[in-house]
């Protein structure tokens, strides 16, 4: 049953071929048998998951018939999930059980999903190889001696092993499409404010956005379509009316107009990688498609303007963390000075520490305007750089990430060589523009992403060209032989 | 621009964490190579150019002043470290 997409199992459910307490089981099983060696979840919440199932199974003879009633997933555990602990990846929250549910995590309830657990993440999503973690680094399961990618490296590895159909991520500066890249997942970050951010806990509040992570585009469709919708809990979320993206999925490629920017395919990217990105683009082209250069000249700004907004955001986001109302607390504090210093020092790792550190130092007197402001100014380049590229093409196609994934520890002592990786994703999340990352090929038994990029509110458009090339090709289907 | 170790040490506390004296030599480092590659953005003209907060520039909606939220208290002291009769304990402040 874990071969099968989550279209697949839908199908089989309402042709009554299983339940979804027999899905649910052997998922929980599978967890049980394959997790010890990748750390993929946090939590496993074994019995309110069987619960579910029986319930949406109890639906399911009552009359309903949701596509996605009964299907078991996991959640990254940056969203808060009512009565079970949701740590953010932080020790600072190793001891909270969150009091309400996040509106993703209920929208997907709502339509019947059923929770397998909570999975591993970078700690406060901040990372690029889920080794940032208290609960210790995720393996990748193409290769146990890599890292998955971050900072949704846990929903990937699981995912990826078949330990769930699918899984919840969130992406700030490519937290849903890198981790997917370097596991040969489909992922979509959508449109900011397209997706609620209520009960997602925070980092770079500008740039945070939630989407889902799964073995197809069809199967992102589906999620995408219930988890998306405007909430008025969620003050950026926006208005616009969310189609059903699984109705646009078999769309013809034919004029299609695909730009390549060429800042997407200079040094620095590995030559496998681009074989390979190269080769899936000539894919679109016999679908149809047209490709046209185009130029995004602010590109390579968008490192040092995403590492002063995203750490800038997170210094005052995390200022939360007080050791007051809730989350980890130092034991005998002898002032309140002494309680907060302690608390935050105790409760937080090096990197968040660090990026608190930046973002308090570009927010204070004096620095606001040369770091702060400065970079918000760089920021709208970058999105005018992507408005313009918009006007002659329909989607932008690179890499997502320079190279396959690297090895555990290979990155961890240079912080600055990792946020450099991140140079094909950054840019999207500043412009707040829809990005995906498709399975497209392998290099040396390792998977590479294939990047695609809309333009506002155009995530059908993506779903239906990474739908279109994965009917022709069959990257997204291959499963690392030890959890087949 | 290169931090000194007395600059970390005032952020710190701007951000209310320590920096032990052990760590403060590294994290002085870290930190002035990420502002390093930071400062490239100094040499970009931005004149006349709208600071962007919101990527859509999108303004904040307005709601009626109406009370909305039930009283969930002892909810969410549940999560807290120290509370008593409904207030969170923190060290004496005054003396």
């Amino acid at each position: 049953m874990h071969r099968q997409t989550l279209a697949a199992l839908s199908r089989g459910l309402a042709e009554r071929r299983h339940s979804s307490v027999e899905l649910t089981r052997h998922f929980l099983d599978r967890i049980a048998a394959h997790d010890p060696g990748l750390n993929s979840f946090i939590t496993v919440t074994t019995e309110s998951a069987l619960t579910s199932a029986a319930e949406a199974d109890k639906r399911r003879s009552a009359g309903e018939a949701g596509p996605l009633l009964g299907l078991p997933l996991a959640h990254k555990d940056i969203f808060c999930t009512t009565g079970v602990r949701t740590s953010c990846g932080s020790r600072m929250l190793d001891n909270f059980v969150s009091p309400y549910e996040s509106a993703v995590t209920a929208r997907l309830a709502a339509a019947g999903m059923v929770m397998l657990g909570k999975t591993n993440m970078d700690e406060f999503a901040m990372g690029s190889s889920n080794e940032t973690s208290f609960y210790g680094p995720v393996k990748n399961p193409w290769d146990t001696t890599r890292v998955p990618g971050g900072s949704s490296g846990g929903s990937a590895a699981a995912v990826a092993a078949r330990l769930a159909p699918a899984a919840t991520g969130t992406d700030t500066g490519g937290s849903i499409r890198q981790p997917a890249a370097l596991c040969n997942l489909t992922g979509i970050k959508p449109t900011y404010g397209r997706v609620s951010r209520w009960g997602m806990i925070a980092y770079a509040s500008s740039l945070d956005q939630g989407g889902p992570m799964a073995q197809t585009a069809e199967d992102c469709a589906l999620l995408l379509s219930a988890m998306s919708g405007h909430d008025p809990r969620d003050s950026t979320s926006l208005a616009e009316p969310v189609p059903d993206y699984t109705a646009t999925l078999g769309d013809g490629l034919q004029g299609l107009r695909i730009g390549l920017p060429k800042q997407f395919f200079g040094a620095g990217l590995d030559a496998g990688t681009e074989r390979c990105v190269r080769e899936a683009i000539a894919v679109l082209e016999k679908l149809g498609a047209r490709v046209i250069d185009v130029d995004l000249p602010n590109l390579d700004l968008s490192v040092p303007a995403y590492y002063v907004i995203a750490p800038a955001e997170a210094s005052s986001n995390l200022s939360r963390y007080d050791g007051v109302r809730f989350g980890h607390r130092c034991a005998n504090p002898q002032d309140l000075t002494d309680l907060y210093e302690r608390s935050r020092s105790e409760g937080f790792g090096a990197e968040v520490k660090r990026r608190i550190l930046v973002g308090t130092y570009a927010l204070s007197a004096g620095y606001y305007d040369a770091y702060y402001l400065k970079a918000q100014q760089v920021r709208r380049l970058i999105r005018d750089d992507f408005v313009r590229a918009f006007r002659d093409v329909d989607v932008i196609a690179g890499p997502v990430s320079p190279t396959t994934a690297f090895r555990l520890g290979e990155k961890t002592s240079d912080p600055l060589a990792m946020y450099l990786a991140d140079i094909y994703t950054l840019a999207v999340n500043l412009a707040g523009v829809p990005g995906m990352s498709v399975p497209c090929g392998f290099d040396g038994g390792l998977p590479v992403g294939l990047q695609l990029i809309g333009n506002y509110f155009s995530e059908g458009k993506l779903l239906n060209v990474a739908h279109r090339y994965q009917q022709e090709t069959g990257w997204h289907t291959r499963i690392p032989e030890a959890y087949a | 621009m290169a931090l000194t170790e007395s600059d970390v040490e005032k952020i710190a506390h701007l951000a209310r964490l320590s920096v032990t004296e052990r760590e403060r030599a590294e994290v002085t480092a870290r930190l002035t190579s990420i502002l390093g590659m930071v400062d490239r953005l100094q040499a970009v003209d931005t004149a006349g150019v709208e600071p962007l907060a919101h990527p859509l520039d999108a303004t904040q909606p307005l709601r009626a002043d109406l009370v909305t939220e039930t009283d969930r208290r002892d909810d969410y002291q549940r999560v807290a470290p120290a509370v008593e009769n409904g207030l969170f304990l923190v060290p004496k402040v005054i003396e």
